[in-house]
């Protein structure tokens, strides 16, 4: 059932909508939520084939769902029809709006209808994709402070990585923050890159949302096995190569690969001079988690993230 | 005068990216003022060009009181008010939500980490600033309370008013904010626009940097007309909201004293010109902020007063 969550009149013979569309089935009287949200960046688009995806094949076997799912497909419905990460217009990130105020402006208002709305889930997933200049490997970032509650959730998701980041202050206007902190537990994924889908990672999430359903006994049809991820814990599990000259970046690796330490990353160019402005080399040893995927760079543009070796070994027997 | 570059780096094919500082006098490091950190602060680098100018006149005829240094940074990003894009060019980041910066991070971060390394051991900052909301402001100086704002200093811009407002999370990476925790006396000071250049708002925010630098008598100079500024806490404004979308058509301005009951502005249906809706004065007051975009979202705050 497609669902009005918040409405706002535009100056022009237009609405803007925030939608969601509840799938229920089951008896239980006080039914499991879960919630699936993604497009609070408008240019992240790897969580519309997850809501597609996990829309189709609930509705295929509703008989094995004892619960609720509610999918909001796009959270900033603007921001997706015009190519624009934040909101248009008021050029705000609306990951930098929660938990909003139904008595503020127009952004505001959405925000803590949205927040009103998803409050209350049993778990919710705001996915992401990194943005245009990034790919990233599917990973759940975690806030150290949910570290207790949010990892149990995210070891079932399907997800390459764990990594459990820091606390900031300029973090608790997020989305998932702000419902965290009313105690619904939230995850955020980021998988793929910005302005595309890649289908395999949508896959393998929407794999692991079926997984967790199980585990929360919200879903009684066949699962995939997960894969256990790498947890990095803290900012000194992660190392960050960033661009030490501008110019035009050309990729040597893929993300997900083992690097060892010295192992070439990629270079920099001058196409005006025709020379090779710096070769990139990993600076450690680990699994190429991030890795530039928009070739124009500036002087500390991010060029690749490592997670550094872990003392586990890969499928090959090889440390990593 | 010198000339100093507060921050450099390479393009790949631009010219390269400058962040210059203009000194006068020598000694202390005593106040720095900054101008546009966006690409749309036009009003904003126009007062600093015009307070550079001043200062200059100033210095030649010996005003400056020696063993102190005032610094003026014109424009900390060049790039983006080149091509008249608001935030960084390539990632469409904002440098003042990059403070206090790490210059191993990424570019904004670096070219924030790079000014605030060369700016942050100034007795008081003082920032042109500019606001998301479009509209124009009543000249002001606004402070966050962080705990180390110094109200009391601010009165001494001669400004009629002083806004003290809540840090809010997405605060915490301004310059404003860092300044004040690493010490700095950090003042945000608005005149009415920004991207487009208000000469008269100008000259005002100009005269009250330069009063400012008079009372706390690193400069010699003495202003006719000083107010004495009333204090404003934020939470105390009102603010009018658009009841209904549509185009905005306003009847009052900035700085004018309005009556409860008044209609402020008209809310006109946009295909066929009937009027939707009225914006009235919930009180008594003065429009301290008015939206002035053709079109206004319902639900938006289209003005503030100050209650009288």
């Amino acid at each position: 059932m497609i669902k009005t969550v918040a409405s706002v009149s535009l100056p022009v013979l237009e609405k803007l909508e925030i939608r969601k569309n509840r799938i229920e089935s089951g008896t239980d009287q006080k039914k499991k939520r879960i919630s699936i949200v993604t497009g609070i960046h408008g240019d992240e688009l790897e969580g519309q084939y997850v809501c597609y995806e996990l829309s189709r094949r609930l509705q295929e076997h509703m008989e094995c769902l004892n619960g609720i799912v509610d999918i909001y497909p796009a959270m900033n419905p603007l921001g997706i029809d015009s190519i624009t990460r934040g909101i248009p217009a008021f050029d705000l990130d609306m990951n930098r709006v929660f938990p909003g105020n139904e008595d503020g402006s127009m952004t505001e208002y959405v925000a803590a209808k949205i927040v009103e709305d998803l409050a209350g889930s049993d778990l919710c997933i705001d996915i992401h994709a990194s943005n245009i200049f990034l790919t990233e490997i599917p990973q759940v970032r975690i806030n150290e402070l949910h570290t207790k509650t949010l990892v149990p959730f995210a070891e079932k998701l399907n997800v390459d990585l764990i990594w459990i980041h820091g606390s900031s202050t300029v973090l608790e206007s997020t989305l998932a923050y702000s419902l965290n902190s009313r105690n619904t537990p939230t995850l955020v994924v980021e998988m793929g890159v910005g302005m595309r889908i890649t289908k395999s990672y949508c896959t393998q999430l929407v794999n692991g949302i079926f997984s967790v359903m199980k585990d929360m006994n919200m879903w009684s049809g066949p699962t995939e096995s997960v894969c256990t991820p790498m947890i990095a814990r803290g900012e000194d599990a992660v190392c960050f190569l960033n661009a030490p000259i501008a110019g035009i970046f050309i990729s040597q690796a893929k993300h997900g690969d083992f690097l060892q330490d010295g192992d070439p990353i990629g270079m920099i160019v001058d196409p005006l001079k025709g020379i090779i402005l710096e070769r990139l080399k990993a600076p450690t040893a680990g699994i190429l988690f991030t890795i530039r995927e928009y070739p124009v760079v500036d002087e500390g543009s991010l060029i690749a993230r490592i997670l550094k070796r872990t003392g586990r070994k890969d499928e090959n027997g090889n440390d990593i | 005068m010198r000339t100093v570059t507060i921050y450099e780096n390479h393009s790949l094919y631009r010219d390269n990216f400058k962040v210059q500082g203009y000194v006068f006098g020598t000694g202390k490091k005593a106040v720095c003022i900054i101008g546009n950190m966006r690409g749309n602060e036009y009003q904003q680098l126009y007062c600093c060009s015009q307070l550079v100018k001043r200062l200059k006149q100033l210095e030649s005829e010996d005003k400056l009181i020696p063993g102190y240094e005032i610094l003026v940074i014109p424009s900390a990003n060049p790039y983006s008010i080149n091509i008249e894009k608001r935030f960084w060019p390539i990632d469409n980041t904002d440098i003042n939500r990059m403070f206090p910066g790490y210059v191993k991070g990424e570019t904004t971060q670096r070219i924030a980490g790079g000014i605030f390394e060369k700016i942050q051991e100034y007795e008081c900052g003082i920032q042109f600033a500019s606001n998301y909301m479009p509209g124009e402001f009543m000249p002001h100086i606004n402070i966050m309370k962080t705990g180390f704002e110094d109200v009391q200093l601010a009165k001494k811009f001669g400004m009629p008013y002083v806004v003290v407002r809540n840090t809010r999370p997405y605060d915490t990476t301004t310059l404003n904010y860092n300044w004040q925790i690493w010490n700095t006396k950090a003042f945000s000071l608005y005149t009415t626009s920004t991207a487009q250049i208000n000469h008269e708002s100008a000259q005002r925010g100009v005269e009250s940097v330069l009063t400012f630098l008079g009372q706390c008598d690193y400069i010699r100079y003495s202003r006719k007309e000083r107010f004495l500024s009333q204090i404003i806490d934020d939470q105390d404004m009102i603010s009018v909201r658009a009841p209904e979308a549509g185009l905005f058509e306003p009847l009052v301005h900035v700085e004018q004293e309005v009556h409860k009951g008044m209609i402020l502005a008209k809310i006109l249906n946009p295909v066929d010109g009937e009027e939707i809706a009225q914006v009235y004065a919930p009180s008594e007051g003065i429009v301290f902020f008015m939206h002035n975009e053709p079109l206004t979202y319902g639900h938006t705050a289209v003005l503030k007063m100050i209650p009288v």
